[in-house]
């Protein structure tokens, strides 16, 4: 067993630990619950003193007796370190070392004699580490933007660390936000008409993008190469750069505050990656189908309603989400465009609601969670095409 | 034959793209054009309301002479700085109705009232009147009257047609509006949040890539930041980090790691005592790089993890044989086969980054030395209202951008070359 490895193990492994019950503690925390220190020296100390432990009796317990043992040690002097904890509390802390115990369990000394074993046990750790602090970093706003709007203004005043629930109050005193965004705030009338919007850009952008991406993948033309290396440069010219003329042209043909004009923008933006998007996958399509729908007489409407569209479906739909997407997240043009209330999107609407500095932040984080919760559906239902459409049309350039 | 195939073939190709160009022509490439012309221009926010000739139209009933009834126009020019010339009216009369004592500026012609009105300068004001009369001797229908809407029309100036061009806009970008802060700030935010996101990329792509129990969840995990609306995630991370009510700060006092609570958004440098140097740290604007980075790392993930699953399991096995550890193996394998896809997303982000507008407004509002060049944009335009120098601004972001393009398609060349 070499000295430098056994270092490493000790105190990574200890590290990991610490950041583990660190993690857990602030959920507890945030539950309410008056917890002041991370014990840090100890908790390291103990961490270390169980992993040269797990080293020293290496396979002379079976590994379940030898885990418990870790959890109950820990568990007690955790204990008394921080007095008076709900059960639920010290039952965490005993899952996450049965859990520490058993990943350091496949560590013995003749696994840290080996070549590499300082590296390959830095690697594991962090990989470990990183998967927990990346879940944790990222999806903790998602929870609070949920828990808050489950609160009330007095109650998250009292205590903001309080994220606790009390479900025993009544379903409309717990939803009380959601009735009052949609009631008051007419949120119910912004749903439909994101959603519309969104849709309704979807839709157009497929019905011009196809066809001009089947001209680019397939047909001869003068200036077509100028017309593809100019699809990427449109992408990369920013919306913030548009916004003064199109606010002016707009102001003066009185197409702002129309759901029309902005769906007319929202095309017009996304037409380019969508036409890159679908060329790329029209190009790879065995070109002998087209030529023996040539041979039938086929003009090019028919081919690419006959051909084209039932062989890239998958293409198509990884286009029409994320088009979807980006027309539902849109910001800065509904910003620009719409100051009518009753012509807002989703995002407008929130933005409108957080400009009066008096509406309760409940309100505001039930509105987000309105406007997250259908992406994010989507986003995991149709994860796979997502992704493939979004590497498959970038990674080339 | 071949010939007339290939002509078909052109204008079949020409009638399947005009659509989408002609709709990103004028939505995309006319706006680009268009500030340029617009920010030579002195023009505010309330000079782009073309002026209207408007009238309102009030019926009244003569006390003495059911017969009779008297119509008001509130005539009116809406703009307060522009002259309408040749205002022309039209009015229309039920069938019954005849007007007696008409203004000489107006004549009758089949139940239709036209009049010429002239010249009307900048916040003209007039109350029209005509008397009425029923030509039949049955009561006058006060109701379809009032239905009735007359119809103005008028020549005005559009500000924004005219030839007059001035370089106010450009002196003021460049000498009075901190230019160089600006400049400054947009370059820090765009670097370091480039750098960050992909840094972060790289370290994602490499956890995921190794095969772990949740595996495609946390892949899905990781891209929630990217695919999330903008608005909502900025305004839970505005309540996550405010000073005396947000999480952070309550749970960074209470496990006793500050003192005093930080307005991360709020304020502009934080100094910091480093071995008794006194270190100032642009806090607010570190904030906003920090979001960015963790709402756009996940692309830098995806494109990444998509290499990296490319990369030939050999190369690791044989790595291996010759005994390389963890560490060699990242160098020499892994950074090498991703360095192409670095640098794409590296020009991408960059340019995306420089772009940025939605991220920081919502967040700071630009204030607090958060003010990069879109945000510039926005409070020229609309909250100064000065719509010329907000083009300007624009103009020097389409040039900068196009400086990075040139670049870009510079190395894509070269390394398409060397390839």
């Amino acid at each position: 067993m070499k000295t430098k490895s056994l270092i490493y193990y000790a105190l990574i492994s200890s590290i990991f630990l610490f950041s583990l019950v660190s993690i857990w503690k602030i959920l507890v925390t945030l539950q309410g619950i008056e917890l002041k220190n991370f014990n840090f020296l100890i908790i390291i100390t103990l961490g270390i003193a169980i992993s040269l432990l797990n080293l020293l009796l290496g396979e002379k317990l079976n590994y379940l007796i030898k885990s418990t043992f870790f959890a109950l040690i820990f568990v007690f002097v955790d204990g008394y370190l921080v007095q008076e904890m709900p059960i639920w509390y010290n039952i965490g802390i005993f899952g996450i070392l049965i859990f520490f115990s058993l990943k350091i369990n496949k560590y013995n000394q003749k696994y840290l004699a080996s070549e590499h074993s300082s590296q390959i046990v830095v690697f594991d750790f962090l990989t470990l580490f990183g998967i927990v602090l990346f879940s944790f970093v990222i999806l903790f706003p998602f929870y609070m933007m949920l828990i808050t709007s489950f609160k009330t203004q007095a109650a998250l005043l009292i205590n903001p660390l309080d994220f606790s629930i009390n479900f025993n109050q009544d379903f409309t005193e717990l939803f009380k936000s959601y009735f009052v965004i949609f009631d008051t705030y007419k949120f119910g009338r912004y749903i439909l008409i994101s959603t519309f919007v969104s849709v309704g850009t979807v839709i157009v952008t497929l019905v011009f993008a196809i066809p001009a991406a089947y001209a680019v993948a397939r047909l001869n033309f003068f200036g077509k190469n100028f017309l593809s290396t100019s699809i990427l440069i449109i992408y990369m010219f920013p919306a913030i750069v548009l916004v003064i003329p199109l606010y002016t042209v707009f102001s003066q043909l009185g197409l702002r505050n129309s759901v029309g004009g902005l769906l007319i923008v929202y095309t017009a933006t996304t037409l380019p990656v969508a036409i890159y998007m679908l060329q790329g996958y029209f190009k790879s399509i065995p070109k002998e189908l087209e030529e023996a729908a040539i041979m039938d007489k086929l003009n090019w409407f028919g081919i690419i309603i006959k051909i084209i569209l039932p062989l890239s479906i998958p293409a198509i739909s990884s286009v029409a989400l994320y088009v979807f997407m980006i027309a539902w997240n849109e910001f800065l043009f509904s910003l620009m465009f719409l100051d009518n209330p009753n012509s807002f999107t989703l995002s407008r609407a929130i933005q409108y609601l957080s400009g009066d500095a008096e509406t309760p932040r409940q309100y505001l984080m039930a509105g987000s969670v309105v406007v997250t919760i259908p992406v994010l559906l989507i986003f995991v239902y149709f994860e796979k095409y997502l992704v493939s459409g979004l590497t498959a049309g970038s990674v080339k350039g | 034959m071949s010939d007339t195939l290939s002509k078909i073939e052109k204008r079949t190709a020409y009638i399947l793209i005009l659509p989408a160009v002609f709709l990103v022509f004028s939505i995309i490439l006319f706006p680009i054009f268009a500030n340029v012309w617009i920010s030579f221009k002195e023009v505010g926010l309330k000079d782009i309301r073309i002026p209207e000739p408007r009238a309102k139209k009030i019926v009244k009933s003569i006390k003495d002479n059911p017969d009779q009834l008297k119509v008001i126009y509130k005539l009116r020019n809406s703009s307060l700085i522009l002259e309408i010339r040749d205002v022309k009216f039209q009015d229309k009369l039920p069938k019954n109705i005849k007007p007696i004592n008409l203004d000489e500026r107006c004549r009758v012609k089949s139940n239709k009232i036209y009049c010429e009105f002239g010249n009307w300068e900048a916040k003209y004001r007039e109350n029209f009147q005509i008397l009425l009369k029923s030509s039949d001797g049955k009561k006058l229908n006060k109701k379809e009257l009032k239905t009735i809407e007359p119809k103005l029309t008028g020549k005005s100036d559009n500000i924004l047609l005219n030839t007059n061009f001035t370089l106010k806009n450009f002196k003021k970008v460049f000498f009075q509006n901190e230019f160089f802060d600006l400049l400054s700030t947009t370059f820090y935010y765009t670097f370091f949040g480039t750098i960050g996101s992909i840094v972060f990329g790289i370290l994602t792509a490499q956890l995921v890539n190794q095969k772990f129990f949740g595996r495609t969840f946390m892949r899905s995990v990781l891209l929630f930041p990217y695919v999330g609306p903008v608005v909502a995630l900025a305004y839970t991370w505005e309540l996550l980090l405010d000073p005396y009510s947000g999480t952070l700060n309550n749970l960074l006092i209470n496990f006793q790691v500050i003192q005093e609570p930080l307005n991360l958004l709020g304020q502009k440098y934080l100094t910091i005592n480093f071995f008794g140097f006194d270190l100032k740290l642009r806090l607010a604007l570190t904030t906003v790089i920090i979001f960015e980075i963790w709402r756009y790392f996940p692309l830098a993930f995806l494109f990444i993890l998509a290499r990296l699953q490319a990369v030939p399991k050999e190369l690791y096995e044989a790595a291996e044989v010759d005994g390389a550890g963890p560490l060699q193996k990242f160098i020499n394998i892994t950074l090498p086969q991703i360095t192409a896809v670095i640098s794409i997303l590296f020009m991408i982000r960059f340019i995306w980054n420089f772009n940025k507008f939605e991220d920081i407004f919502l967040l700071t509002g630009g204030a607090s030395g958060t003010r990069t060049l879109p945000i510039n944009v926005y409070e020229q335009g609309f909250t100064i209202s000065d719509i010329g120098m907000g083009s300007a601004v624009s103009i020097v972001i389409v040039a900068l951008l196009l400086i990075f393009m040139f670049v870009y398609f510079k190395l894509i060349g070269k390394r398409a070359d060397e390839n």
